[in-house]
């Protein structure tokens, strides 16, 4: 087998990750504990050049690999937002590590292999290549949740992701299988064509379909699969936990999206029923549960949850009426998707370095009184939680803006009534925080109080944050066409 | 009409003072904000003379594309119904500034920052051609709000702040989608004046009659989405008692006046009785929990539930002297109720007691503000010669041409008025001094004197002279009826200005301010 130049200047980037990644794990043994700084450098230095290549392939489709990799505009625009984001959660780390006094350089070489395994799901036009940039993902992030050797509930999120992640990887694996049977082939274009000549009156069909949607379900950590969330979020180092919220979902929503859309597209008055009911139970799940956590930690990570139900409201709609409305809904999924990444990055940034004698300030009770100590610190996370909330000018109105958009587009205006009253209840939550921090006095010792451990990265990664959070909200025109542009290539 | 930007100016001058607000130091942004609020009242008083009365379309129009798909426009205008709003707006702000001068003294960058925050989300609620504009601008004051309440506010603050920011969230939210709904049936787009000339299917008009309800309701606060008002009013520092008095619930009978009357014609006259229904209700219960109670913010707050009932009444009247009568209302009650919520500031600054029995006989200590307070009681409870009377007598007269009986049970409300507003000023006024510490209370200061002073003028002037300001809202009232009834005789061509209401309207106006002069 003989590996033409074409298609390996087609996955350049991915190449140019790998090679970083594999310099950064031989370069670790070599340097010293002061000066793995410069692994992260190099980090963003390999980040800078895959965004810095020519991207004229954005328009059309380019396969490469015997078709196994499609390189189009929907996977560049996913990889854009992953380069972002993990450009963001790299400078995060380094404030991050420092804080926590691990100097461990193979971490931003996981940072980058897991990187790889997103950009292979979101360019993947075969179920194996979307499996095994699934399974180069977690396996990273399953490395990367335990990095906190010493402390046991990183551990235990470690143990507890990768058993739950193992699993959902063997029902992913068992799905492909029966729509291998089913089809002949894993190519999603050829599974496409066998849904159309066959039809979808197919039990095995159906089984594979559930199958997927569970495996999928892991990954987005929607309800019902969303178990391991909250304690995995909550175990894991902040960034990793940042990294996984964000960049994870986001490859997850996008390899998800063409699968289902690409492949099992004739399927989806089948699984568009399955994705309304875990959407509802997702919207109700998440943002109610959220009500009652005390550690911030696990509130945004049942918020993340809720905000995959937004998400895939967008997705349903999609889904479940052709014609013009599809092209907007996934492109309102796409733009939901970016602009819940900034403010999801802003918020877990914040909660990672407010710090209390050299620990994380993960209690809500923690961040009494924060806009007295640090009315700067508390000022961006008010303005992220605003968007979180989803209210004007900020990015996250807009976000729901276009996803309610959809839904009263594609005839469902019931769900976009039922999204609404779960936004008006999230928004309780996320003011309690702000309530927190501007309307109450801290209890016990000055010394105790959190503060925010500020370094030039950290500014860095929440001036971006806050900047997309804000640029978004007052000009999405940029950010919608480009999701508008790579939306419509799943039909 | 001129080119000159004149309404983003006024939305967007604020908001620069806001920034400048905490670039300074605690004191000086007393003085930022002031000189911002009297700043931005200077530039919205050449409006009053720029305004054409003579015509009811949109005046100092801007358009901008803001989101290109689909097409949100930045759109500033306004008519006859939005400029007496926007004037009352720029008008209260300053006082908003001086009553807080001494009276706030933690965080005081944030607050005046807040403050200038809120004063261009709200003219910009008043002034937005664009639905999605309006509704950016009504969602956008609801944390500077929850802020002022919530940091500043009473002891009760945390529960009150998120109370109020819940409720008026929700309700918003459901308008969100309905705004949504109507840009899918009303020719895909937000422009407020092409949805207003469209026509819309009558069971689709019921449910958008329901959700702008929702939001709207929840805002003026008509009964029984009222429970969040005596919270909030009672817990917010001064500042914000006038501007959710004054200003924020106007956004909600303005959202009647702007959306609901002119889009959705059908369904408001199928639903005119159960809003008649309401607002009475409203009126008389209003009226009733003021009467019960003993603390004197939580008074107002219930009396200001029995006064926008009088403005959802003559909005849902549906005839020129009822939605006249209603915007005059809407001001008067800004002037009246905002300068009563002045005067409770100030006199809690002094005993830091709102109990209406820890504040009696002030006369004594206090003549000037017992004078000053007495004129704004003897306004809210509709004297002839104060403003209230002109608002309210407008829409008693609209009522009285729609049903006689209704007209009863609101007038009720007008009595029920005085007697709660005669009972407090016995008390709080003439009452037996309270214990022996009243008498060092010092009586106003320049300051306090400067901040109720041009409310009282106005409390007289618009009293006693109502017609310079209803003739610049006639044209556009005259419009809003005319395009309401259309729909009715959907076949027949354009309907005529009807003249009939509209000569009554200024026989009765002038009347008015003929019998007020006479006293």
């Amino acid at each position: 087998m003989t590996f033409p130049l074409q298609d390996l200047l087609a996955i350049l980037p991915e190449l140019i990750v790998i090679g970083t990644a594999c310099l950064i794990l031989a370069l670790d043994p070599i340097l010293g504990a002061d000066k793995k700084d410069i692994l992260a450098w190099l980090t963003l230095g390999a980040l800078a050049m895959c965004m810095g290549l020519p991207s004229s392939h954005l328009t059309g489709q380019t396969y490469a690999f015997s078709n196994l990799v499609v390189i189009d505009s929907y996977g560049a625009f996913w990889k854009l937002l992953l380069y972002i984001v993990t450009g963001l959660t790299v400078l995060l780390s380094l404030a991050y590590l420092k804080a926590e006094r691990l100097s461990i350089g193979e971490y931003y070489g996981f940072i980058l292999l897991a990187l790889v395994g997103m950009m292979v799901m979101v360019s993947g036009a075969d179920l194996l290549t979307i499996y095994l940039g699934t399974e180069l993902m977690s396996l990273s992030l399953y490395v990367m949740a335990g990095l906190k050797r010493t402390e046991a509930r990183s551990l235990e999120a470690s143990a507890k992701y990768f058993v739950l992640g193992a699993f959902s990887s063997g029902v992913l694996l068992y799905g492909i299988s029966l729509l291998f049977g089913l089809a002949g082939s894993t190519r999603l274009s050829v599974i496409a064509e066998a849904i159309t000549t066959h039809g979808t009156a197919n039990p095995m069909l159906s089984l594979a379909l559930v199958l997927l949607a569970v495996g999928f379900g892991f990954k987005l950590a929607v309800v019902p699969f969303h178990m391991w969330t909250p304690d995995v979020y909550q175990g894991a180092p902040t960034s990793v936990t940042a990294f996984m919220a964000v960049a994870s979902k986001a490859a997850s929503f996008g390899a998800f999206l063409r699968v289902f859309v690409e492949g099992l597209g004739g399927a989806s008055a089948d699984w568009s029923v399955l994705f309304t009911i875990i959407c509802l139970a997702t919207l109700a799940l998440g943002n109610l549960v959220a009500i009652v956590q005390t550690s911030i930690k696990r509130m945004l990570a049942y918020s993340s949850i809720a905000h995959a139900g937004y998400a895939l409201i967008g997705v349903v709609v999609a889904a479940r009426h052709s014609g013009e409305g599809t092209s907007s809904g996934f492109a309102s999924v796409l733009l939901y998707i970016a602009v819940y990444s900034f403010m999801t990055l802003g918020a877990f940034a914040l909660v990672g370095m407010l710090r209390k004698e050299g620990q994380e300030s993960e209690n809500i009770e923690d961040y009494a009184g924060l806009a007295k100590r640090e009315p700067l610190a508390a000022f961006f996370m008010l303005v992220f939680l605003v968007s979180l909330a989803g209210i004007p000018p900020t990015a996250g109105f807009i976000g729901k803006f276009y996803i309610f958009m959809a839904a009263v587009n594609g005839g469902m205006t019931w769900l976009a009534v039922v999204a609404v009253i779960f936004a008006a209840i999230s928004a309780f939550y996320y003011l309690r925080i702000v309530m927190v921090m501007y309307m109450r006095e801290p209890e016990g010792a000055a010394a105790a109080h959190s503060r925010l451990e500020t370094s030039p990265a950290l500014s860095f990664v929440l001036a971006c944050a806050l900047a997309g959070v804000v640029f978004l909200g007052l000009f999405p025109n940029g950010l919608w066409s480009l999701a508008t542009h790579a939306a419509p290539l799943l039909k | 009409m001129t080119s000159f930007p004149w309404l983003s100016l006024i939305v967007f001058f604020p908001l620069i003072g806001a920034v400048l607000c905490f670039l300074v130091k605690a004191e000086s942004s007393r003085w930022v904000a002031l000189g911002f609020t009297v700043g931005n009242f200077l530039i919205s008083l050449p409006l009053w003379w720029l305004f054409d009365s003579s015509t009811a379309n949109m005046q100092f129009v801007e358009r901008a594309s803001w989101i290109s798909s689909p097409p949100v426009n930045y759109s500033l205008g306004m008519d006859g119904i939005s400029f007496p709003l926007v004037l009352m707006t720029t008008f209260l702000m300053p006082f908003c500034v001086t009553v807080s001068w001494t009276a706030i003294e933690k965080r005081v960058q944030l607050f005046m920052s807040m403050l200038l925050v809120m004063e261009a989300a709200m003219v910009g609620v008043f002034v937005a051609l664009d639905f999605v504009l309006f509704y950016v601008f009504w969602e956008v004051m609801l944390i500077p709000m929850y802020l002022l309440i919530g940091v500043w506010g009473g002891p009760n603050r945390l529960y009150a702040a998120i109370k109020f920011f819940l409720y008026t969230l929700a309700g918003s939210l459901l308008l969100l989608v309905a705004i949504l709904a109507l840009y899918f049936q009303g020719g895909h787009t937000f422009d407020i004046l092409e949805l207003s000339r469209g026509t819309y299917g009558a069971s689709l008009q019921m449910w958008l009659f329901l959700a702008f309800f929702a939001a709207f309701a929840v805002k003026v606060p008509m009964f029984p989405f009222h429970t969040w008002l005596p919270d909030a009013h009672v817990e917010a520092p001064t500042a914000g008692s006038v501007i959710l008095a004054s200003v924020l619930l106007k956004m909600g009978t303005y959202g009647f006046l702007r959306f609901t009357l002119p889009m959705l014609p059908d369904a408001t006259v199928a639903f005119t009785k159960p809003m008649i229904a309401l607002s009475i209700v409203a009126i008389i219960y209003g009226a009733y929990m003021a009467l019960a109670q003993s603390d004197i913010k939580k008074l107002i707050a219930y009396s200001s539930v029995s006064h926008m009932g009088f403005v959802t009444l003559g909005i849902f009247v549906l005839n020129i002297q009822g939605i006249e009568g209603a915007v005059m209302q809407m001001v008067n009650h800004g002037i009246t109720t905002g300068g009563l919520f002045l005067c409770v500031g100030i006199i809690y600054e002094r005993t830091h007691s709102r109990q209406i029995l820890d504040n009696t006989g002030l006369a004594g200590p206090m003549p000037r503000y017992a004078m000053f307070l007495m004129i704004f009681a003897l306004s809210s409870l509709g004297l002839p010669g104060t403003n209230s009377f002109v608002g309210e007598f407008l829409v008693l007269a609209g009522t009285f041409v729609w049903s006689q009986f209704a007209t009863a049970f609101a007038a009720l409300g007008v009595i029920l008025a005085a007697a709660y507003i005669l009972w407090l000023m016995q008390r709080v006024v003439f009452g037996t001094p309270a214990p022996a510490h009243r008498a060092h209370l010092l009586d106003l200061n320049a300051r306090e004197t400067a901040t109720l002073v041009p409310l009282i003028v106005l409390v007289f002037v618009l009293g006693i002279f109502p017609n310079p300001l209803l003739t610049r809202m006639h044209a556009s009232v005259t419009n809003l009826l005319n395009a309401q009834k259309a729909p009715a005789y959907a076949t027949a061509p354009q309907q005529p200005a009807l003249p009939q209401p509209a000569a009554t309207m200024a026989a009765m106006s002038s009347s008015s301010s003929e019998q007020a002069a006479a006293r």
